[in-house]
């Protein structure tokens, strides 16, 4: 019950146009932001359980705390950094559509407000992510930050994570 | 003193409501789900007031209230019964059974609790 | 003033009136209205009574206006003042429909079909009042309705007997004080000597002068209760004179109703004689029970299978580790353990068993669905309930409705024959349709059984080539009639009014099986046919053994493990050069290794220096190769399509003691996945 009332008030929050808190992370050289309100936590790799049938990027599902999470590597599916699993590894536990999807990173960075002055539109050509799935691009002094709709990235085709995704 | 209220009613919502209603008024009370119920328990425990529906089943409120006063405990509690305006013989029958009054359904929490502070006194 | 929202009352309103109707139904369908029996009648008159009561509290007005109306007809059946017609019930049923649409639109906050409702109100009314005109509603003699402005003299001489019926005269005194200025003066004339004086009686009388501009109603509404047991009399103050004996408006009896004429008897109507036999005693038991019971919201229900599925997993955790300790010096603590393993099992198991329901929640429709169906065809049918009190997992019970309502469906459009047919055939012109619910081991079966004309095996071989289907007119019965359940077997052809459109047999056999459960049909021609339903009691725990693949553990539901074995050469064989067979005494099942299956990465091993587990479903073999037996129990479905996606051969997931997750293998999509390789 809470947890819909949190999701309620988050969303409305994301609406309201103040400056917006992105989680930032690395992709290889790349820095990626994404809303904050859409990260539920953050988490070491756990042991995962492979899944048959799946792209080499989903990793297979963990349990958190009692729900199966399927956990995706972004660094295979955007093929940056290296993808190698140790007790420095961490993942985001991200909250979209109501579904809830551990995604493994290079590293996190910090959570950076932005206010509407500091974002840019994107442009043409971006990063490994698909222009189609960029918000924008944040400025903070000299680093750039590629701000991505998590939610659309998340249960879009490209990722097979949800049932309409998959080719039956 | 705190005032102790036995409110009997088959239907969940209209207890509930009763129940609700009254406790938000700073009554203390118990819920019984038909007449046999009701009868069990105030044989058990004493109430103040007794509130309770005509219709019920397992016996109905006439019959409690005549079961209840033939208890000595209950010879002069004030026992009041929940009834529509369709049934005016229900009312005489009631009566004759031994209730103290009624009060006509559909009635609202404030008509309710100003009936309870008359006739708690 | 108190300021309560009553909206929170309203999901109860709606829930208990929802039960209510089905009561109604239920006893409406149950009842012979040439000798109702009165508590049936009184149930059903109770179930209106407590919508309307709570509709007018709750501020349902459209719901209120119409129950009104049924009640005062249901009431007239109980005083007697009605005789019941077939025509009534038909229209009773219709009324009760009528208040599930309208409460459905109260709950829904649309608009409501009041127009429909006042139409049938106006039957309703219509049937009560018989040819005659409704009786003029008495005016209340309304001589003195003018406020007196100057105020009220009262005089109030309750009987001796007043305290008996609990009221208390210093009760009404007070609220007389509320209305205005009040001049009292107490008569003690009739006070006897304190050695006569019994203290449970009333000597005392009043005079009151109530000085407030009010109606002469609004006095006498306030010795209401008391009118029978008390002299009053309300004089307005002016006239200081005492009228004589002016008692409050007593209501103008109400002239009893003339008993309406017996609508003209059913004669030469084609109702059809339906009748619901129960086993004496079953389902009475049930509702009795009714009143020591709460209500209490699924989620929190779930909640609590939840935690106690992770209670389990923990302990688990800790047999687990438990089981590396040195027993000798851990005696207390294994006791312990072992201790808690039990209360955890039985916690599960309590907890489990408040999402069972009886299996009633599904079988109550269908007295009324086949007493309707029955009557479109034009046949006569006696329906049979046995078993209603068999619990099962709500959601199982919510997921078996269709495909049962589809059976009976069936059964009475294409099972039973009509009457006429009946009569040539020598049978009994009444069709029997029997719904029986039993358990068996961890199952619930369910069987849809009529005496009808049977499953023709040509007509189903004949139509099974004419659709393309593989037949064989050497197929024994069992496998000529699971052609039935084929996709594309039954066809817009022969669709019916009654049976509907769309869905066929292999929906519901579909259906049947996304439960973890299978149907099988028995017939005879001529005899009738059964289908058998086979279900599991829940969905949310599964006996499972746990197998092995390198470091990946599954588990296979327990249900479709025949056995496993370590394969002889000798029992392994190709079958040309690609497919491997393994030979099981005089079988030949298809040997499929999960690690192909599932696309594992490892070596993979000599099926007999593997372990051979053979699983069953849909009447089909298959020996799947797997590393090791872990052991066997019991475990915790979770669902991986929440957050994830289905998964071919994967049913759902568990939490291992050691807190990973292990895929529970999909048995029947493995052996269809299996068939279809081999078809290939």
């Amino acid at each position: 019950m809470s947890t819909v009332a949190e999701s309620r008030e988050k969303q409305s929050a994301a609406v309201v146009d103040a400056p917006a808190e992105f989680l930032t992370f690395r992709l290889g050289d790349e820095e990626y932001g994404v809303d904050i309100l859409k990260v539920q936590e953050i988490r070491g790799y756990d042991s995962v359980t492979r899944i048959p049938d799946a792209p080499d990027f989903i990793k297979g599902v963990i349990n958190l705390r009692g729900t199966i999470v399927p956990v995706v590597d972004m660094r295979i599916k955007f093929r940056l950094g290296k993808a190698e699993y140790n007790e420095f590894t961490v993942m985001i536990i991200l909250n979209v559509s109501g579904r809830v999807v551990g995604m493994v990173v290079d590293s996190v960075s910090d959570v950076m407000q932005l206010g509407s002055e500091q974002l840019r539109p994107p442009p043409d050509i971006a990063g490994a992510v698909s222009s189609k799935f960029i918000t924008g691009i944040g400025t903070l002094e000299d680093r750039m930050l590629i701000l991505v709709d998590i939610e659309k990235l998340m249960s879009s085709q490209d990722m097979a994570l949800i049932e309409s995704a998959t080719v039956q | 003193m705190t005032v102790r209220i036995l409110a009997v009613d088959d239907s969940a919502s209209m207890r509930q409501m009763v129940a609700f209603t009254l406790k938000q008024a700073g009554f203390d009370v118990t819920e019984a789900v038909d007449g046999a119920d009701a009868l069990k328990i105030a044989q058990k425990e004493s109430f103040n007031l007794v509130l309770c529906d005509v219709n019920m089943p397992n016996l109905d409120g006439i019959g409690l209230v005549r079961a209840l006063r033939a208890l000595a405990p209950y010879k002069f509690t004030p026992m009041l019964m929940l009834t529509t305006e369709s049934a005016p013989e229900k009312k005489q029958e009631g009566k004759a059974a031994g209730a103290t009054g009624w009060l006509v359904k559909p009635f609202n929490p404030e008509q309710l609790i100003a009936t309870v502070r008359h006739v708690i006194g | 003033m108190s300021g309560i929202d009553l909206k929170r009352f309203h999901r109860t309103f709606f829930e208990e009136s929802f039960e209510g109707l089905d009561a109604m139904e239920a006893a409406l369908l149950r009842l012979d209205p040439a000798a109702a029996d009165a508590e049936t009648i009184n149930s059903i008159f109770r179930a209106a009574h407590s919508i309307k009561g709570g509709a007018g509290t709750f501020g349902f007005t459209d719901v209120a206006r119409f129950t009104h109306v049924l009640e005062t007809l249901l009431d007239a059946v109980r005083a007697g003042k009605h005789q019941l017609t077939v025509e009534d019930v038909d229209c009773l049923l219709r009324s009760s429909d009528m208040v599930r649409g309208l409460l459905k639109a109260a709950q829904d906050e649309t608009p409501a079909d009041n127009v429909s409702a006042d139409a049938l109100a106006a039957e309703l009314s219509q049937r009560l009042a018989g040819p005659q005109a409704a009786a003029s509603v008495a005016a209340p003699a309304a001589a003195s309705a003018a406020a007196s402005s100057a105020g009220w003299q009262v005089l109030f001489e309750p009987k001796p007997e007043l305290f008996l019926s609990g009221n208390d005269p210093l009760r009404i005194l007070r609220e007389l004080q509320s209305l205005g200025d009040c001049e009292v003066r107490c008569r003690e004339t009739q006070l006897p000597t304190l050695a006569e004086a019994d203290a449970e009686r009333c000597y005392l009388a009043w005079e009151l002068s109530v000085r407030a501009a009010v109606k002469r109603e609004r006095i006498a509404e306030l010795f209401a209760w008391v009118d029978e047991e008390c002299r009053l009399e309300i004089t307005p103050l002016a006239a200081a004179a005492p009228a004589p004996e002016a008692k409050p408006a007593a209501p103008a009896a109400a002239a009893p109703a003339a008993p309406a004429a017996p609508a003209a008897p059913a004669a030469g109507t084609n109702v059809t004689p339906m009748a619901v036999a129960r086993k004496p005693g079953e389902g009475a038991d049930a509702k009795s029970d009714a009143a020591a019971s709460i209500r209490v919201a699924t989620g929190k229900i779930d909640a609590m299978i939840n935690l106690v599925g992770e209670l389990v997993i923990t302990q688990a955790m800790l047999q687990q580790l438990a089981n590396r300790l040195d027993p000798v010096h851990n005696e207390a603590l294994l006791q312990g353990l072992s201790l808690l393993d039990r209360n955890t099992r039985m916690l599960q198991e309590a907890v489990m068993s408040t999402r069972m329901l009886q299996v009633d929640a599904v079988f109550s429709r269908f007295p009324r669905l086949v007493r309707d169906l029955a009557g479109k065809l034009g046949k006569q049918v006696r329906l049979q309930l046995i078993g209603e009190n068999t619990e099962l997992d709500k959601t199982v019970i919510e997921k078996i409705s269709d495909p049962l309502t589809h059976l009976v469906r069936n059964s009475l459009d294409h099972g039973l024959e009509s009457t006429e047919e009946r009569l040539a055939a020598g049978k009994d012109s009444t069709g029997q349709l029997t719904l029986r619910a039993a358990h068996q081991g961890g199952h619930i079966l369910i069987e849809v059984i009529d005496d009808g004309r049977g499953l023709n095996r040509q007509r189903i071989l004949a139509k099974a080539a004419e659709r393309g289907l593989p037949a064989d007119p050497n197929m024994s019965d069992a496998d000529v009639f699971q052609l039935i359940f084929a996709p594309g077997f039954s066809t817009a052809a022969e669709v019916t009014e009654v049976s509907g459109r769309g869905v066929g047999m292999d929906v519901v056999k579909r259906n049947i099986q996304a439960l973890g459960g299978s149907v099988e049909l028995s017939s005879e021609q001529g005899r009738g046919t059964t289908v058998l339903i086979r279900l599991p009691l829940t969905l949310a725990i599964l006996d499972g053994m746990s197998v092995a693949i390198g470091d990946e553990v599954y588990i296979i539901p327990l249900s479709a493990v025949i056995e496993s074995m370590q394969p002889h050469e000798n029992q392994v064989k190709t079958i040309a050069g690609q497919s491997t067979v393994l030979r099981v005494r005089n079988d030949y099942l298809p040997l499929v290794d999960l690690r192909d299956l599932f696309g594992l990465s490892g070596e993979r091993r000599n099926p007999c220096e593997a372990i051979v587990v053979i699983i069953e479903a849909e009447g089909r073999k298959v020996a799947l190769q797997i590393d090791e037996l872990v052991g066997q129990q019991q475990v915790v479905i979770k669902s991986l399509d929440r957050n994830y996606r289905r998964v071919r051969g994967v049913s759902g997931a568990t939490i291992l003691g050691d807190g990973r997750v292990s895929l529970i293998l999909d048995v029947a999509a493995i052996v269809r996945l299996f068939g279809q390789a081999m078809a290939a």
